[in-house]
């Protein structure tokens, strides 16, 4: 079973409901609208059954590149068709799946217009991500990394809301400023090693200096992605403007490239370098979660203020990243993961409201309990979880990266602390202003409460945040050994070059 | 396996009643009343059971002194960041749980009558359950984390309940205070949290202990200075403790608490969850003895606390602000007697306080159910002889608040006052005179309360009065059991908790070292000091007896003539005016600005919007370059080989 190329299926098997999606003929017009629906509802599904091979099949016990699939591909150049997962992103895909079905369902009803155009947007996008996380190639990451851009700027564009365009093309030329630096790196790694193998360039070392500039290059390209402060203002235009499953795949997935980014690359292949700009991030970071979440206080807009939140958690992953220590590493994937399912959860949430009223100005709502009850039970149930209760995955993740930084440096620890109060203040205050109080808005008298499909679509991310809250270990598991030898390598060659120590943090 | 069911019995019942919650959505009215109905019997009959229980296991551990820890399965396990859910049940626990659990009980059997009318009772009971369950899962924690995750569990169970009328906005606001100010507590005992891990590299409880004698001169580096590690680590979560027990600084939510239900009042904000912070430090105590900075800390804070919060209650008109500023005064006896070693003591008082201000609570809640949900103590009066049995609970509770004997506030106030007496240090001598003096007004605005509830001239409207009727049965019955508890918790438990057993009782469960001998001492204090609390009781009631009954004018003249202090108490030492100011509007102001300044102006307007706004511009200069005429482009070129040549001389020329 495993002989098959199973990454190579997963990556492109969304393609095969494009190709359904696009032969669909009918003269009727609603007849084509609900088939491309349903093709892109069980083609995801589907993937997302599929890619549960990858859950079970899963080796926790080594941290080698597992399901590798490695073909020539442009020969003269050594570059290859190279794919694999370890425990840092075997995850990432399964997180990936889970969420598209999730946002094609989310979709059924707000979307009414050009639908197959956008379900095959999305059916593309998921291809390109999965592609992201399992490239293991130079060359290939690229390409997917740079991909993804094009159905999401689609996506914003297309079905945004008024300022769309501007929001597009604000998160395109973003974005596309840090990866032209990034394509520069790429060029001077291959014209320094030869190679564009990622798993060779992990164990090569590149001279100090160049690791300064590649950093940098690198970094500039993944902290807008992030996004951290302060590159981060795309991130809230796009947000605001996307549809609300653009908005779920945009916190649920998109911004986890930048914090995967710094794994996969900048860590493993330049470490002096990381070592050296650590208390840049560290600032960067210290500075994001503070600031957005004073920003975020201050918010009209209900997808605003979850946007900015997001930034003040993504704070959280930066830190944990250069903690390099067990907790930090693992506490950051894990805050990228629950932030993943609880993220995409919160813009799900505001957008069973503005399906309905048309609306994010949190001032429009206010008494909705009464008519609402089920919908505020889970907003008030993935609100905690946003704010790091115990008990769900916000928590494990928020609190490793903590104990990871402590160690490092208490500064940091206690002013992320310190958005941790912050954070409590502006999740309870919008919470408060949208559901509680009396209903005395006129169009808000006859709202309807959830719809079955709606509970269908938070079931699912409702439980694995709990699960990943109370037995985290389902999840950590996947990570112990990759991280492990991610901390190995590069304390081995920071021991090699004789530069600074981390050993022992 | 008996310490299982214990723990899990109320989350089931909070399940089940969650359950039926959502089956009342939309439901008709039979339908719901039944579910009403159902809900109460679940949770009810699942607390009775989980109140037996725990006379089980207080009999097995407490008094036959089988201590154990049952883990149940990985929690967390990152690195040597290991740690388990698990149940550690030793003497300390029992007796915790023995106040949660009756009370939990009882609260939850009265609010079946004090709820009746309410047309969410599911989702009440629900709450309650989950409370009780989180705060179960608080004091059978065997390691930080656990204690963090019920410590954060009653927190949201609390705002939850502050915020149960979601309709009243000072009931929501009231909520997300309480959230937040513990939050910021919550802050410290993170970050208290991390510095063990970081000198222990443990959370396990006792694995610190074991390894805490050999770190007692270990130095920490925070924010860049090097501290006595076990006073910073002491000290950062005992800042947690002030916020969950709300001492001074970090009191302030709890008065507004009091937007909840009160058999919220009573359970949480009086008998359990406030008290979470005293049994934090008691559970702690081998960290705790071996810093005696953080010691003096919470002996101070505990006695200033105890003063403050019992000037403030003098002035209070609100029933039940009275009371719950009485609460945050007691709390900080409880903690100035750890905080001079006699742990046993302040958790003796917490024991006893649990059962008769969850009593008086639960009185003032009948009182108000009476009064038809006035809370306002100017608006009643002379009401005695209607509700006598409410009547007569209420003097018990307040007998055994101030300590006349043989009440079971008696016991365990004198034992503070004594050990604070005994522990001969000047913080120690301070608690000693603030309690004292706490002790001179606790008794007057007990018996003010008294005075003004139920005697004197009723001051409410008629048709209010008509109402007035006695609680029924279902709500007597629990302030009875308290009433037994108030009357004799003292007196029969005293030998094991402070006395002669105490040592056997509580075997390992509180570490004192042989240093600190204030429990000791305090059984050997001059006979004025034994009896100081007694008179400085009477003294107060007969100053409320004189004001309130005798002179009922007196109270206003002195408002009168020292306005100044009268404004500053009523009030509150205007401590909310002043956080308004320095942290909540700042941080409205400070992300309004930052959004729109920060964000808006500089970061967008240099950088994207001004880039492109830069590029357009540009182009449109450049464009207007092109004149089209022959010799602007001739006279350009020109001006460009002149630079050229110019450049290449210089340059050759260097």
């Amino acid at each position: 079973m495993f002989d098959l190329p199973l990454l190579t299926i997963l990556t492109f098997a969304p393609l095969v409901g494009v190709l359904a999606i696009l032969i669909i003929r009918h003269d009727d017009p609603k007849v084509v609208v609900t088939n491309a629906r349903n093709v892109a509802l069980f083609v995801t599904t589907g993937v997302f059954v599929l890619s549960l091979i990858f859950w079970f099949g899963f080796d926790k016990t080594t941290a080698d590149f597992q399901f590798v699939e490695q073909v020539p591909w442009m020969e003269d150049f050594g570059i290859e068709y190279h794919m694999g997962v370890d425990g840092i992103s075997v995850l990432f895909v399964l997180l990936t799946t889970l969420l598209t079905p999730i946002c094609i369902l989310a979709s059924w009803n707000s979307i009414q217009e050009r639908v197959k155009e956008y379900m095959i947007s999305f059916l593309i996008l998921e291809t390109f991500m999965i592609g992201m996380f399992c490239a293991l190639d130079l060359f290939l990451f690229y390409i997917f990394f740079e991909a993804v851009l094009i159905p999401m700027f689609i996506i914003i564009g297309i079905w945004g809301g008024a300022r769309r365009v501007y929001a597009a093309f604000k998160m395109f030329l973003y974005t596309l400023l840090g990866s032209v630096l990034m394509l520069v790196a790429m060029l001077t790694m291959y014209y320094h090693a030869g190679t564009t193998n990622v798993v060779e360039l992990m164990g090569y070392s590149f001279p100090i200096e160049t690791q300064k500039w590649l950093w940098l290059a690198f970094f500039a390209s993944f902290a807008i992605k992030v996004p951290m402060w302060p590159v981060h203002t795309w991130l809230p235009d796009a947000h605001v403007e996307a549809p609300t499953a653009g908005s779920v795949i945009l916190a649920g997935v998109l911004l986890k490239f930048g914090g995967y980014g710094l794994l996969r690359f900048s860590l493993p292949m330049m470490p002096e370098a990381s070592v050296y700009f650590t208390p840049l991030v560290f600032s960067l970071s210290a500075i994001a979660v503070i600031y957005t979440s004073l920003v975020a206080l201050a918010q009209e807009d209900m997808k605003k203020l979850i946007a900015y939140s997001s930034v003040a958690h993504m704070g959280f992953v930066t830190i944990g990243v250069f903690t390099f220590n067990t907790q930090g590493i693992e506490g950051a994937i894990y805050q990228m993961l629950s932030h993943g399912v609880v993220s995409a959860a919160l813009f799900l949430i505001v957008g069973v409201v503005y399906d309905r009223i048309h609306t994010r100005e949190i001032d429009a709502y206010g008494g909705l309990v009464s008519r609402m009850p089920n919908y505020a039970i889970v907003f008030m149930f993935f609100a905690m979880a946003s704010v790091g209760l115990p008990g769900t995955g916000g928590f494990v993740g928020e609190v490793l990266v903590l104990v990871g930084v402590f160690k490092v440096n208490t500064w940091v620890a206690a002013l992320a602390s310190l958005g941790v109060i912050l954070g409590a203040a502006y999740t309870l205050y919008l919470y408060r202003r949208i559901i509680f109080g009396e209903l005395t808005k006129e169009n808000l008298m006859k709202i309807k409460d959830m719809s079955r499909r709606e509970m269908l679509i938070f079931a699912p991310l409702l439980i694995i945040t709990l699960w990943m809250g109370i037995y985290p270990s389902s999840f950590l598991d996947f990570m112990h050994v990759s991280v492990a030898h991610l901390i190995d390598q590069m304390e081995t060659s920071l021991a090699a070059s004789g530069s600074l120590n981390v050993a022992g943090r | 396996m008996i310490e299982t069911i214990l723990v899990f019995l109320p989350l089931a019942g909070s399940l089940i009643a969650g359950v039926m919650v959502l089956a009342t959505v939309g439901a008709d009215k039979e339908f719901k009343h039944k579910m009403d109905l159902a809900s109460q019997i679940v949770t009810c009959g699942m607390m009775l059971m989980t109140a037996v229980l725990a006379v089980v296991i207080f009999v097995d551990v407490g008094l036959n002194g089988n201590a154990r820890t049952t883990e149940l399965f990985t929690w967390i396990a990152s690195g040597s960041f290991e740690l388990s859910w698990a149940l550690k049940v030793d003497s300390l626990t029992s007796v915790m749980m023995i106040v949660v659990c009756v009370v939990s009980a009882m609260v939850h059997v009265y609010s079946i009558g004090y709820m009746h009318h309410d047309p969410s009772v599911p989702r009440f009971m629900c709450y309650l359950s989950l409370f009780t369950f989180m705060m179960l899962m608080l004091i059978t924690a065997d390691n930080l984390v656990q204690m963090f995750f019920g410590w954060e569990g009653v927190g949201l169970a609390s705002y939850l309940l502050i915020g149960f009328w979601y309709k009243k906005p000072t009931a929501n606001a009231a909520a997300i205070k309480a959230f937040v100010v513990n939050r910021v507590g919550d802050f410290g005992f993170a970050l208290g949290i991390f510095a063990t891990f970081l000198l222990f590299d443990t959370v396990h409880l006792d694995t610190i202990f074991d390894a805490v004698p050999g770190k007692q001169d270990a130095v920490l580096n925070v924010f860049g200075i090097d501290f006595h590690a076990l006073t910073i680590i002491c000290l950062l979560l005992f800042v947690g403790a002030m916020g969950k027990s709300a001492q001074l600084g970090l009191h302030t939510w709890l008065p507004d608490a009091m937007e909840g239900p009160t058999p919220v009042s009573a359970l949480i904000h009086a008998a359990t969850m406030v008290t979470a912070g005293v049994f934090m430090v008691a559970r702690l105590s081998p960290m705790f003895e071996y810093s005696d900075t953080a010691l003096m800390v919470v002996t101070v804070v505990g006695g200033s606390t105890a003063i403050f919060a019992a000037t403030i209650g003098c002035v209070q008109n609100d029933i039940k602000r009275v009371i719950a500023y009485s609460t945050c005064s007691q709390l900080g006896y409880m903690f100035f007697a750890c905080g001079v070693s006699a742990y046993s003591a302040g958790v003796f008082h917490l024991m006893t306080h649990g059962f008769f201000k969850a009593l008086l609570f639960l009185g003032a809640g009948s009182v108000i159910h009476a009064m038809s949900d006035e809370q306002d103590m100017r608006k009643m009066g002379g009401i005695w002889k209607m509700i006598p049995v409410t009547y007569a609970l209420m003097w018990i509770g307040s007998l055994a608040l101030v300590g006349i004997p043989p009440f079971a506030g008696y016991f365990s106030k004198d034992i503070v006052l004594e050990a604070a007496y005994g522990a001969h240090t000047g913080v120690g001598n301070y608690a000693f005179i603030m309690g004292l003096t706490a002790a001179l007004l606790t008794a007057f605005y007990s018996w003010r309360l008294l005075f003004m509830t139920f005697h004197g001239k009723p001051r409410c409207d008629e048709t209010v009065l008509g109402h007035v009727h006695e609680s029924p049965m279902v709500m007597i019955l629990p302030l009875v059991v308290l009433a037994i508890g108030a009357v004799g918790a003292g007196y029969f438990t005293y030998d094991i908790m402070v006395g002669e057993s105490s040592a056997v009782f509580w075997g390992d469960a509180i570490m004192i070292l042989p240093s600190h001998p204030a429990l000791e001492n305090a059984h050997h204090v001059p006979a004025l000091v034994k009896y100081a609390p007694l008179i400085v009781g009477t003294i107060g009631i007969a100053a409320a007896y004189v004001m309130y009954i005798a002179r009922p004018d007196v109270p206003d003249k002195i408002a009168a003539r020292f306005q100044g202090v009268y404004q500053f108490l009523l009030n509150k030492w205007y401590f909310d005016e002043l956080y308004d100011k320095i942290f909540i509007r700042p941080a409205f102001a400070l992300g309004r600005a930052l959004w729109k300044g920060g964000d808006g102006a500089l970061i967008d307007g240099v950088g994207p919007d001004g880039v492109s706004s830069a590029v357009r511009v540009m182009a449109r200069r450049v464009s207007a370059l092109q004149t089209g005429y022959l010799y602007h482009y001739a006279f350009a070129m020109l001006i460009g080989i002149a630079a050229l040549v110019s450049w290449n001389m210089f340059t050759k020329g260097a």
